[in-house]
């Protein structure tokens, strides 16, 4: 029994120098770098959206209803970069700069579908449209949920 | 009959022979450093398949059927087929033993596969069960990336340690006579695990598997460093390699420009930006069968140690948090 | 006639404003990724974002951001987790307990509706390439 326990402590010791070990050796993300480029490429999304909410401000929208249609409109850009095949190369340099804004949301809603298809349309497409979506409506649905009843009870 | 010796190792008192290989690969393999070696590049990565699957499976059965043409055998000449992948229940290897119509074993080994293939086809040839074995393993980058990773269209930044399951399958012909390189000894790896649980860094987690199974190699069978021209290890990339590096240090043993690692061959990993190196089970498949298979004809090679190594888990065991268990089997094949 | 909107934004700085403040949105999220190693995945940055989006909001933080940055802040997914945050709260405002349910989902209906069709015709029409 007592055996057991020292074996188990020394294993651990071991794998402990080892994580060091490999710290040490394996290359170090550039994070700099990465934040650089994250920030241009989500930035030159939302300045494309605002391109877009200004005009369709100009076009008599109020402000909600321009920033929903902006946000349609660059899901749809998204969805479409990403079937041409051209949104997973600006995923590689940009980052979280094209997860975070709108356009990476339709991406991870069209890049699973496509992927897919082969599956069927009900379990391939249908399912798999929602293997990212589906947690964020989860998790968004569930928040604005909980948000309305406690501002309810305070209300 | 052969012998076991120390632990885990196996000595062949009829070393079988490697009459024939051939290989498949796909494009970014065919433009990386080792082109020229490849009997077969691909333009298409579906090879005009439906599915990325059956392309695989394809890339198996042809590169079987192309290391048969090669010394004029047909499918009923072959004794038994033993040849495994990535994909769950490995059916790239069973759609291509339907295909080829040879008794079948199915092996996981991750990507150890190709060595475990090659121990376990010269096991059944001195052991007497076989005059002719047929085995290989493949890997497709687009199957594996669905399994294990994202959709390929998403836009995701990968790890500066991550591999790049490569594109390829790899398949030899052993024989009990003949002329060619011949499997002398093998060891069986044990599954060691240190306890690196991101599935982006496999080679750290490959890496104490492959010092483990060499060190036991060199003192079961009393072998040294200097009784090999070249130990190539499976898939480690470049992060492995230099964890094993340390490893061996650690014991003792500097093995220097010997140690080398079909991961890093294959690709030029700094102009194809494939991070820190290939990995797969058709990656020391098709390096193996490519350029050492013909080295060790040549001649320039000796005496050649292959320690191919996986990494054992799968998208549920990662998901749940689970480190990565690893193994590596190592065989050495004399000119 | 047109393009009277465009010089209208720059006049105004609406667009570097944009830029500036969406990218640093998005430096958070890539200091999120980079700082905490490979269990963080793009459903996890996305999740993350629309909650914090929708809690900011809730305490009336996010607002001001819009209408400093305008699209700016709409467009990362935290602008999704503020209309769901206003859409729930308007609703109760208007119709009560009835509104806590359906006010996130009615205010995001459209963006919702338009991800799921477009995502499904372009899934269909296009297929995956290497």
């Amino acid at each position: 029994m007592n055996g057991n326990v020292e074996q188990q402590q020394e294993q651990e010791e071991r794998q402990e120098e080892y994580r060091l070990l490999v710290d040490e050796i394996e290359p170090k993300h550039n994070i700099v770098k990465n934040c650089f480029f994250a920030f241009l490429v989500g930035g030159s999304i939302c300045l494309i959206g605002q391109l877009f909410l200004t005009f369709f401000l100009t076009q008599g929208f109020g402000f909600n209803e321009a920033a929903a249609v902006t946000a349609g409109t660059m899901v749809v850009i998204g969805a479409f970069l990403t079937g041409i095949g051209v949104y997973d190369e600006i995923g590689r340099i940009g980052g979280a700069g094209s997860i975070v804004p709108i356009t990476g949301f339709a991406n991870s809603i069209v890049a699973p579908a496509m992927e897919y298809k082969r599956e069927g349309f009900v379990f391939g497409v249908g399912a798999r449209l929602f293997t990212v979506a589906g947690p964020v409506l989860v998790y968004g649905t569930l928040i604005s949920c909980i948000i309305g009843l406690i501002y309810f009870l305070l209300y | 009959m052969g012998d076991k010796c120390g632990q885990q190792s196996l000595i062949f008192s009829q070393p079988p022979v490697i009459i024939s290989g051939a290989n498949i690969v796909g494009p970014e393999e065919g433009e990386g450093p080792l082109g020229s070696y490849f009997d077969w590049i691909l333009d298409d990565p579906l090879f005009g398949e439906k599915s990325w699957e059956m392309a695989e499976c394809k890339m198996l059965e042809e590169s079987a059927k192309l290391a048969l043409q090669k010394i004029e055998l047909q499918t009923q000449d072959v004794d038994f087929f033993l040849a495994g992948d990535l994909l769950n229940q490995i059916i790239s290897s069973n759609y291509a033993a339907r295909g080829l119509e040879i008794p079948f074993f199915g092996l996981f080994g991750a990507c150890s596969t190709f060595a475990e293939a090659l121990l376990l086809g010269s096991m059944l040839m001195d052991g007497g069960f076989a005059h002719r074995v047929l085995l290989g393993s493949c890997s497709h980058h687009l199957s594996a990336e669905r399994q294990f990773r994202y959709p390929v269209e998403q836009g995701v930044q990968r790890s500066a340690t991550a591999q790049w399951t490569t594109t390829a399958s790899g398949v030899l012909v052993l024989e009990a006579q003949g002329e060619g390189p011949r499997v002398n000894m093998g060891t069986v790896g044990k599954v060691v695990d240190m306890g690196i649980s991101d599935v982006n860094n496999m080679g750290a987690a490959m890496a104490p598997a492959a010092a483990d199974t060499i060190l036991t190699h060199f003192q079961d069978t009393e072998t040294n460093p200097d009784s090999y021209d070249v130990i190539v290890t499976g898939d480690l990339g470049s992060v492995g390699q230099a964890a094993l590096v340390e490893l061996l240090k650690q014991r003792g043993f500097d093995l220097g420009e010997k140690l080398q690692d079909c991961g890093i061959l294959i690709y030029d990993t700094c102009e194809q930006d494939m991070h820190a190196g290939g990995s797969g089970c058709g990656c020391a498949a098709a390096v193996f069968t490519g350029l050492f298979l013909r080295k060790l004809r040549e001649k320039q090679h000796q005496n050649l140690l292959l320690v191919a190594t996986g990494a054992l888990m799968s998208p549920i065991s990662s998901q749940q948090g689970e480190s990565i268990p690893a193994i590596a089997h190592a065989v050495a094949v004399s000119s | 006639m047109l393009l009277r909107f465009l010089v209208k934004g720059v006049e105004s700085l609406s667009y570097l404003i944009a830029f500036v403040v969406g990218g640093l949105i998005c430096v958070i999220g890539q200091l999120w990724m980079d700082l905490t190693r490979a269990s963080i995945t793009p459903a996890h940055i996305l999740v993350g974002f629309v909650t914090v989006g929708a809690v900011l909001s809730a305490f009336g933080l996010y607002q001001p951001l819009v209408d400093f940055a305008g699209a700016g802040a709409t467009i990362p997914l935290s602008g999704f987790g503020h209309s769901l945050a206003q859409g729930a709260i308007k609703a109760v405002q208007q119709k009560g307990l009835l509104g806590a349910f359906a006010g996130g989902i009615e205010a995001t209906a459209v963006g919702i509706a338009v991800a799921v069709v477009f995502g499904y015709v372009i899934a269909v029409l296009f297929n995956p390439r290497s």
